[in-house]
């Protein structure tokens, strides 16, 4: 029974591990802009064809693959961000909502062109594969990997938005984005690079969930909810949030599925809707 | 003694650690013309948000007449008689003039509970509409859109819907805030020109609007009331001097 | 008649002239004709068509006119089909109080939910929407036994309407059927708008910052409107199972909610008619597409959006409109 309850604990988190990556970007880039950025789990996407490429095709490394899954995201980001988003800045969110869902369609219809609609295998490397045991009860190892994984990044992530300048400024423009401009921060440009940063790691989730949820064309609207659950969760612009947030609903899907199945995804709708009513703004949420 | 039009006692606000309002205590006697004036960030427009339930406040208590309005939600304080306008054009870009004003004047009737009858069917409120309207010179732009309006009109749009709702205490939040010169003067009739039933509490910057309007001025400063008085107490005032113009030099 | 009252006059044609009904919407209504005289191969199409436009009429109300954003409109639709589903294969086949019941249902849920909907603005109250969308849909999944699970209800038996006119195989009945409730619906919605009510929803959207400040009560106007946009959609979806006589999870997931915002937004929000024309043009379109290949389906219909919203922010009528504007000054 408590081994059980460990168990699910144990995958709960690696899930959210691999939740807050996915999140963590639209978090704070929503926080910053407002802008309601749906086509966000098409980046996570993106990342996850790339490794499967390189892997598949070109044989490369896993390891080797999840830089490149980062920077394909990035860019790809980035290019649409200079096209088409710059110029719905200051639309309402029905319009940035729709403009981002015509982008996921795109992006689905070119996923299955290109890669067709089944699930993409992938070959971890045989040092992530199987498990480890520890205390009498085994641990998958790829899923260790992710939680120290999910967890570094945190670290690395909190870090660089207390110590550097870079961060600073990040914190400054989320906060008061007119008093940040007044202060000589160019906004615009802290936004571009936050986007680009947020969609790579988003890039990266989805190069790392291909062993743990697969990945077909479907993925960019299959956790989109997931993604948007997290961040109205767990409060715009906060890195705190979202990590709170990802491992809540990684925990509660994981219990979910494992003590009461026939209630599916019941529990996790509910919980969110009642959390919301509760703080609207999401549980680190201002306003 | 008649009780006053609007009153607050011991209001307190805070964000945090900055507080906003200090034991704000205001008494409005009834048709009188009130200007609410201070360095920014006095905590002008955070007072009128506070007295028309935007804000709630964390302590302190606001009196409409005789009624302890502190707990009601805005549009009930509106129905009663508290009505404001905003510094910033907060009208309805799509909406034309006219039906911006019939739309005030049909929530103050409770018509807009009603959907079988089209609204040209209710002729007495589009008539008081463009009534209010025609009051303001802006009848002959009664059918252009709010958003088409130029600066000077919407502005004097804002004082329409304020007046549409029959306002027993009227707050105007800068009224002639960004309005040129040469356009203000329709704005400033339309001031003057205002029933003496209505109590009127207006914040405003430019000192000869509010010493040829207000009768009685209040100062704020770091959301403390400093002083309070006529025109020419305010005017003679050492410590309004010292927060205005810095101490040595003369207004 | 003198000039000034002439000039108090003239409000009132003004607002009266806005709101008359015109020459094109007589055109518009009698081409919906068209299938009941035409090749009967059309039937079946134009009555999804008519069920859909109905369901994005729905939305325009509380989308279109009081600018609540919702992603899980589908729910009350899918209410609704459920609703006379079950009537019907527990042995009421009878179609009309079939689907006065259907709107009963979708309004009573339509009615609690709006009581949180009128709370909520911006993301909150868009997620909280797909969430209860996604409740209702996980729910309907889950208790199987009454709702058939994925395999969708199974003997639903509608009887003739109004006792004479037996649902037939080529679809007159069903599209007649659907046409009607539609137009009628439709006059009605048209009237709604049109009204005090209308305006205020309308205010609401334009700025719902300054509504408080003339008095007026927003939340209840969006509950009342919400209710009705429930009902409406309910009707919808009522509909969907009696001409169908299916009903399966479909009526109720996400692909719905979202499909229908897109017809809304095609076709232009806001404009009574805009749900109607994105529901003809995204059905011909998508019954075109679907032959091919449904991928290519997704690609040109995301691409569409894409243009719509970059381009043509009020849609196709709103592009319409402001041609036609530009014609006339000319």
């Amino acid at each position: 029974m408590f081994g059980s309850l460990l168990g699910v604990l144990f995958d709960g988190l690696a899930y959210g591990m691999l939740l807050f990556l996915l999140s963590v970007g639209l978090s704070v880039t929503l926080g910053m802009m407002n802008f309601v950025n749906l086509a966000h789990c098409s980046f996570a996407m993106i990342g996850g064809y790339v490794t499967v490429t390189l892997m598949n095709e070109l044989s490369w490394p896993f390891f080797a693959t999840l830089p490149c899954a980062f920077a394909a995201a990035a860019v790809a980001s980035v290019a649409l961000e200079r096209t088409l988003y710059r110029r719905l800045y200051r639309a309402g969110e029905l319009d940035q909502c729709l403009l981002t869902i015509g982008i996921v369609f795109v992006s689905v219809a070119v996923a299955a062109y290109i890669y067709g609609t089944i699930q993409q295998p992938v070959q971890l490397p045989s040092y992530l594969r199987g498990s480890v045991t520890l205390m009498g009860m085994t641990f998958g190892v790829y899923r260790l990997f992710l939680i120290a994984a999910g967890l570094a990044l945190t670290l690395v992530l909190v870090a660089a938005l207390e110590w550097t300048r870079f961060g600073a400024q990040v914190r400054a423009a989320v906060d008061n984005q007119r008093m940040a401009r007044g202060l000589g921060i160019n906004v615009d440009g802290v936004f571009a690079v936050t986007f680009a940063l947020g969609s790579g790691l988003a890039g990266l989730g989805g190069a790392l969930a291909i062993d743990v949820v697969g990945l077909d064309p479907a993925f960019a609207f299959t956790y989109l909810v997931y993604v948007l659950i997290v961040v109205s969760v767990g409060g715009l612009g906060s890195i705190g949030g979202s990590f709170a947030a990802a491992t809540l609903l990684g925990i509660s899907d994981m219990a979910g599925k494992y003590y009461f199945p026939e209630l599916g995804a019941f529990l996790i709708y509910l919980v969110m809707v009642a959390l919301l009513m509760w703080r609207p703004a999401g549980l680190f949420g201002r306003r | 003694m008649s009780e006053p039009a609007l009153a607050t006692r011991a209001l307190n606000k805070s964000f945090g650690s900055l507080a906003v309002a200090r034991d704000v205590e205001l008494t409005l006697p009834r048709g009188v013309r009130y200007a609410l004036i201070g360095p920014n960030g006095a905590g002008k427009t955070t007072l009128i948000n506070l007295m028309t339930g935007m804000l709630r406040p964390d302590a302190g208590r606001i009196f409409l007449g005789p009624d302890d309005i502190t707990r009601l939600e805005p549009e009930a304080r509106v129905k009663r008689g508290l009505v404001r306008t905003f510094q910033i054009n907060t009208l309805f870009p799509n909406l034309t003039a006219l039906e911006a004003v019939t739309l005030a004047v049909c929530e103050r009737r409770s018509l807009t509970g009603t959907w079988w009858r089209r609204l040209p069917a209710h002729r007495d409120a589009v008539d008081e509409a463009y009534g209010i309207l025609a009051s303001l010179a802006l009848g002959v732009h009664c059918h252009r859109l709010t958003r088409e309006l130029a600066y000077g009109q919407q502005r004097l749009l804002e004082i329409a819907l304020a007046l549409a709702t029959r306002p027993k205490v009227l707050l105007l939040d800068e009224p002639a805030a960004g309005v040129p010169r040469d356009e203000s003067a329709g704005l400033f009739a339309a001031i003057a020109g205002l029933s003496q039933d209505i109590t009127v509490l207006f914040i405003e910057h430019d000192m000869n609007v509010v010493f040829r309007f207000a009768s009685r001025i209040i100062v704020m400063v770091r959301g403390r009331i400093l002083v309070e008085g006529s025109p020419d107490e305010i005017a003679a005032d050492a410590q309004v001097r010292e927060v205005y113009l810095g101490g040595a030099r003369h207004g | 008649m003198t000039a000034a009252a002439e000039q108090i006059a003239a409000p009132h044609r003004h607002l009266e002239a806005q709101i008359r009904w015109r020459a094109i919407e007589t055109v518009f209504w009698l081409a919906t004709l068209l299938p009941l005289v035409a090749s009967p191969s059309y039937l079946v199409l134009a009555s999804q068509i008519a069920i859909t436009a109905l369901f994005a009429l729905s939305l325009d109300l509380i989308l279109g006119y009081a600018g609540i954003v919702s992603l899980g409109h589908a729910a009350f639709f899918g209410l609704g089909a459920y609703t006379a589903g079950l009537a019907a294969k527990h042995g009421w086949g009878e179609p009309l109080t079939g689907l006065v019941l259907a709107a009963g249902v979708a309004g009573l849920v339509g009615y609690a939910s709006s009581f949180i909907i009128a709370r909520f603005r911006h993301l909150a109250l868009i997620m909280i929407t797909l969430g209860m969308g996604l409740l209702l849909l996980e729910a309907a999944n889950s208790a199987s036994w009454l709702t058939g699970g994925a395999d969708g209800l199974q003997g639903v038996r509608m009887w003739p309407l109004l006792g004479t006119f037996r649902f037939d195989l080529w679809g007159y009945t069903a599209y007649a059927y659907s046409l009607i409730v539609l137009f009628l619906t439709f006059l009605l919605v048209r009237r709604l708008i049109h009204s005090p009510f209308g305006l205020a929803l309308r205010g609401i959207r334009e700025n719902a910052t300054r509504m408080p400040a003339i008095g007026a009560s927003s939340r209840a106007h969006i509950r009342k409107v919400y209710t009705i946009a429930a009902v409406i959609a309910g009707i919808a979806g009522g509909l969907l199972t009696q001409t169908t006589e299916t009903v399966s999870l479909g009526v109720l997931d996400f692909q719905r909610s979202a499909d229908v915002l897109v017809i809304l937004v095609l076709g232009g929000a806001g404009r009574l008619y805009g749900g109607l024309i994105g529901a003809i043009i995204f059905m011909v379109a998508r019954d075109q597409f679907s032959g091919i290949n449904p991928q290519y389906w997704y690609f040109w219909i995301g691409t569409l959006l894409i243009a719509v919203v970059v381009f043509l922010p009020n849609g196709i009528l709103g592009g319409l409109n402001r041609l036609m504007s530009r014609w006339g000054n000319r």
